[in-house]
């Protein structure tokens, strides 16, 4: 979603919420999930999983918006999302809202 | 945009193992290929048609992409190099009831299988063609394919192809596929949708996914690892439904022009005979029923 402003109904808005499961050990490492994650909640880490392949984490589980284009776009079926209830946005988060004015664009 | 599925998960599994058979996981497939994100999608796509997986089955080639029928929790056929299509073509027949998927790669399908693939598509015989392009022979070392772009090294071309690709969904469509539709492994969405709408038409069926190959094509033409293939992918893919399907030759690392091209309905091979026999034999036609003729007694 593309905002030029402050949104006047910021909080009315209702915001899904997801939670990332990663099967760690059967991760090979290919970044997609990483690279394509609209909401940046994954990072690679630095640790090796039992195959030898760094794998991801999540790094701001709060973000994740449960749209589940990891799990569609991991080719190890090793990635998956659970939806959780909505959420608002804190008082802080309203007050810190920056519009996004050159967000990434991907037609999946 | 899709709408989202109500399920119901347990956090230890994932949620399309149903479809998978993880006792053989980890699967084969190099690390940055796009085999796997094809196999997610497409086992999306069954679960939210809610196909009954008792009538699915799936007949794949040799060949990287022809692992899938071991791989996948649903009846299936791993098949002798190339004739994919003629093993689903008898089981089609012997089953009509059966929804048939081919699952194969492209060289095993418009390489070695080429006759037979467009002859399938010519009788219009009633299947579902998922063609996984790499533009190279994986599994036997990176040899010439009949999809290598002109220019791009291969292991038996090493000073770049100069053999004309070709442009299979012109191919499909021009011998009279009902279905014709083309995607790269970063359009999930897109894809899963294709999957859907195709599970759900009748005919020769036919879509192509062009998957990246990090171990063969990127690496003989030095073009990174997959994700800089799928980084690619995402600059210079461009949908265009409805495009004449002469227009959308791929050329090495030029624009991939992706949508669904041509979608109509055309009585398929098992239509016509039975018209056919109808009008000319009348009562003495009896057409084998749904099941199968053995099955009968």
């Amino acid at each position: 979603m593309k905002f030029w402003r402050k949104p006047l109904d910021l909080d009315q808005v209702e915001i899904p919420r997801g939670e990332v499961h990663i099967i760690a050990d059967r991760c090979k490492g290919c970044e997609f999930c990483v690279e394509y994650c609209p909401k940046d909640v994954l990072e690679m880490s630095t640790e090796f999983n039992a195959k030898g392949y760094h794998s991801p984490i999540v790094v701001k589980p709060n973000e994740c918006v449960n749209c589940g284009l990891c799990e569609m776009i991991c080719p190890e079926f090793a990635i998956f999302c659970i939806q959780l209830e909505n959420r608002r946005l804190v008082d802080q988060e309203i007050e810190s809202f920056e519009p996004e004015t050159t967000p990434r664009m991907v037609a999946l | 945009m899709s709408k989202v599925i109500e399920r119901t998960i347990d956090a230890t599994e994932h949620p399309i193992s149903p479809y998978i058979r993880m006792d053989r996981m980890p699967h084969i497939w190099c690390p940055t290929c796009g085999i796997g994100t094809v196999v997610k999608c497409y086992a999306t796509a069954l679960d939210e048609s809610g196909i009954d997986i008792n009538k699915v089955s799936i007949v794949s080639g040799i060949g990287c992409t022809g692992r899938t029928a071991g791989y996948m929790n649903l009846d299936g056929f791993h098949t002798t190099h190339g004739r994919a299509v003629p093993f689903a073509t008898g089981l089609k027949l012997g089953r009509p009831e059966l929804l048939v998927t081919v699952f194969s790669g492209d060289g095993d399908l418009v390489g070695i299988g080429g006759n037979h693939f467009i002859h399938a598509a010519r009788r219009n015989i009633d299947l579902l063609v998922i063609l996984i392009n790499n533009f190279i022979y994986g599994m036997t070392g990176g040899q010439n394919a009949p999809t290598t772009p002109i220019t791009a090294k291969t292991s038996t071309m090493p000073f770049g192809n100069f053999e004309r690709p070709f442009n299979i969904p012109h191919l499909a469509a021009s011998c009279g596929a009902s279905y014709v539709a083309r995607y790269t492994s970063l359009h999930v969405r897109r894809m899963t949708k294709a999957f859907k709408e195709a599970l759900s038409r009748k005919g020769f069926r036919f879509i192509e996914i062009v998957t990246p190959c990090s171990t063969l094509y990127a690496r003989l033409n030095k073009l990174g690892t997959g994700l800089n293939l799928i980084n690619y992918y995402e600059k210079s893919s461009e949908i265009r439904n409805g495009v004449d399907t002469r227009d959308i030759d791929i050329s090495f690392q030029d624009k991939i022009i992706c949508g669904k091209f041509i979608d109509e309905e055309r009585p398929t091979f098992l239509d016509m005979m039975h018209d056919h026999y109808k009008r000319t034999l009348g009562d003495r036609y009896v057409p084998m029923s749904n099941e199968g003729g053995m099955i009968r007694e």
